[in-house]
């Protein structure tokens, strides 16, 4: 890989949305929420969910610490994902695990990723991948219901 | 006829060692993650080799010439290793996996055997983790208490209260020498004379130290030492734990298996006397042999002789990262080795990590598996560069040139 590919991984997004986050807060309402936490690093967020009764995420928010490739990936997925039927979500989270290991190249393959495809060269720097999916594992952790999330 | 003292050069030194001088992301590399792991000379490649091709055997079995040759280079290296580290006779280096294990053994054999509950057993603040967590597992299995000295926000070890920590209910005091953090140098010789005067036992975590400076073991008086040889410009997976005989003599043997034992029989099986009590298994031989070419190379110029220009880097390096904007030095204690942990306000340590290595500059981000002294100091993770022999001003420049570089991309 050259020297600019590697250098592309802090795209202007991604610098903008570690700068200002999108729904950097607690969520008092949450019926669900989850803490992920990526022992290598120390990244550690709290992701928390509103599902109303048509298993729509009604509201969606994240707090915590991280690199900015782990702020930026948290702060996107909420945009994303709120107003999002439960199921899409999920299969959301399956084409961006899939982006982010380099098995979905988005410029051959059909997906529903937007602005998230902005990640695809995350796969070259293999110790980075767990920072741009905790809030996703985290996310998924929520609504399953597990209390805590590990990247390890 | 004049002795010449040996003339530490580091141009000279850095042809011996060849990862050095490879490119990364088409740049020539800067190595400074020393505290990790440290490149070897080519001379520990060749003996390797050599093992590998021409002197392949097991040890202390067959009568026939190559395991006679393997056995003699095997124990030729324990010998190379007990003269390094000043130890009285060669039977108390026990070859391990590394400091982990080494420590491991302790806890297992010596911890298991002679403590119970209510005893205490001191660490410090600033320990590796592998210096916390086998002693957390036995207090647990046992009832013991860990009891931990703090340190102040320069770095430095508390010693009046490491003294008030003292009591009859201390069985043993595990602290690490230098901290792969920090970079301080610790009071070893003085914790090991305070313990000595209730006659509790010292282990001494030299992972770091034994790269630094010499050690003594006997002018510490020191009871375990452990490292490893990775960090000593020798292989992975071989280290050693240095014990006092009278101690190792006492203590029941770690794992159980072939080489360990005198005599087998379904009744009863008696084991064999040190160090081979302690060494269960065919041995890492190769990397054994390694590790005694790393402290023959080492000893064609003396590690004492490398100390004036790692201060001279230790001083360089922290003027030029203190005169970056934003840049913190964690870690400032008044005697520290050339480790330097800094943190860049705004940026995470991971961000930084990724952006220095664009330039060629590899160095460390993260928790250095040191999380209560990241916890001390309310920081998720430091950059760390850790800077060994074979690394110049030039390099240090070029690690500050790749911060600016970094910072300019969150501006």
């Amino acid at each position: 890989m050259d020297h600019d590919t590697r250098t592309e991984l802090y795209q202007q997004v991604i610098l903008e949305h570690n700068k200002k986050p999108r729904n950097f807060k607690k969520l008092e309402n949450a019926t669900h929420s989850a803490e992920g936490y990526n022992p290598l690093c120390g990244d550690h967020l709290m992701v928390y969910l509103h599902v109303n009764n048509a298993q729509t995420i009604e509201d969606i928010s994240f707090e915590g610490d991280g690199c900015a490739i782990s702020k930026a990936s948290a702060s996107m997925m909420t945009s994303t994902l709120k107003g999002m039927k439960i199921e899409d979500a999920q299969k959301l989270f399956e084409q961006f695990h899939r982006l982010v290991t380099g098995e979905l190249d988005p410029g051959q393959e059909e997906n529903t990723l937007g602005k998230l495809a902005v990640f695809s060269g995350i796969w070259h720097f293999p110790a980075r991948v767990k920072c741009a999916i905790l809030s996703w594992h985290t996310m998924k952790g929520a609504l399953e219901h597990q209390q805590t999330v590990s990247t390890e | 006829m004049t002795h010449i003292s040996p003339i530490f050069n580091v141009a000279q030194v850095r042809k011996d060692f060849p990862n050095l001088h490879i490119l990364v992301h088409g740049r020539p590399l800067v190595y400074l993650d020393n505290a990790a792991t440290t490149f070897k000379p080519q001379t520990v490649i060749d003996a390797i080799e050599k093992h590998y091709k021409t002197e392949t055997a097991n040890v202390h079995r067959g009568v026939h010439y190559l395991s006679e040759k393997a056995t003699a280079e095997f124990e030729g290296a324990r010998d190379k290793i007990k003269n390094f580290i000043h130890a009285k006779q060669s039977c108390e280096v026990i070859f391990t996996r590394g400091t982990t294990e080494s420590i491991n053994l302790v806890a297992h054999s010596y911890g298991r055997h002679f403590l119970k509950e209510g005893d205490e057993i001191i660490i410090s603040e600033m320990e590796h983790h592998s210096n916390i967590v086998p002693w957390q597992m036995l207090c647990e299995e046992k009832g013991c208490k860990l009891k931990i000295i703090p340190f102040n926000d320069a770095g430095e070890l508390l010693f009046d209260e490491f003294k008030k920590l003292l009591n009859s209910q201390t069985k043993l005091v595990s602290v690490v020498y230098v901290s792969n953090s920090l970079g301080t140098i610790n009071p070893v010789k003085e914790i090991i004379t305070e313990a000595h005067k209730l006659h509790v036992p010292v282990l001494i975590d030299a992972a770091q130290a034994v790269t630094y400076h010499s050690i003594d073991v006997q002018e510490l008086d020191c009871d375990f030492l452990a490292f490893s040889g990775h960090k000593l410009f020798g292989p992975t997976g071989i280290g050693v734990l240095y014990g006092k005989a009278s101690l190792l003599n006492t203590m029941p043997p770690y794992q159980g298996g072939g080489d360990m034992i005198s005599k087998v029989t379904f009744e009863k099986t008696t084991y064999n006397v040190l160090p081979y009590k302690f060494e269960a298994g065919t041995p890492n031989v190769a990397d054994a042999i390694g590790l005694g070419a790393a402290i023959d190379y080492l000893q064609t110029f003396g590690l004492d002789n490398t100390l004036q220009h790692k201060k001279e880097l230790l001083d360089y390096g922290t003027q030029a990262l203190q005169s970056i904007p934003g840049v913190k030095i964690i870690g400032t204690a008044q005697r520290k080795t050339s480790i330097l942990s800094f943190t860049v306000d705004g940026i995470h340590a991971h961000d930084i990590g990724t952006l220095v290595d664009n330039e060629g500059v590899a160095i460390r981000t993260g928790h250095h598996c040191n999380q209560p002294v990241m916890q001390h100091f309310h920081i998720p993770a430091t950059s760390r560069a850790s800077l060994a022999f074979y690394n110049t001003k030039e390099e240090i420049d070029k690690l500050v040139k790749a911060v600016y570089k970094a910072k300019k991309v969150f501006e």
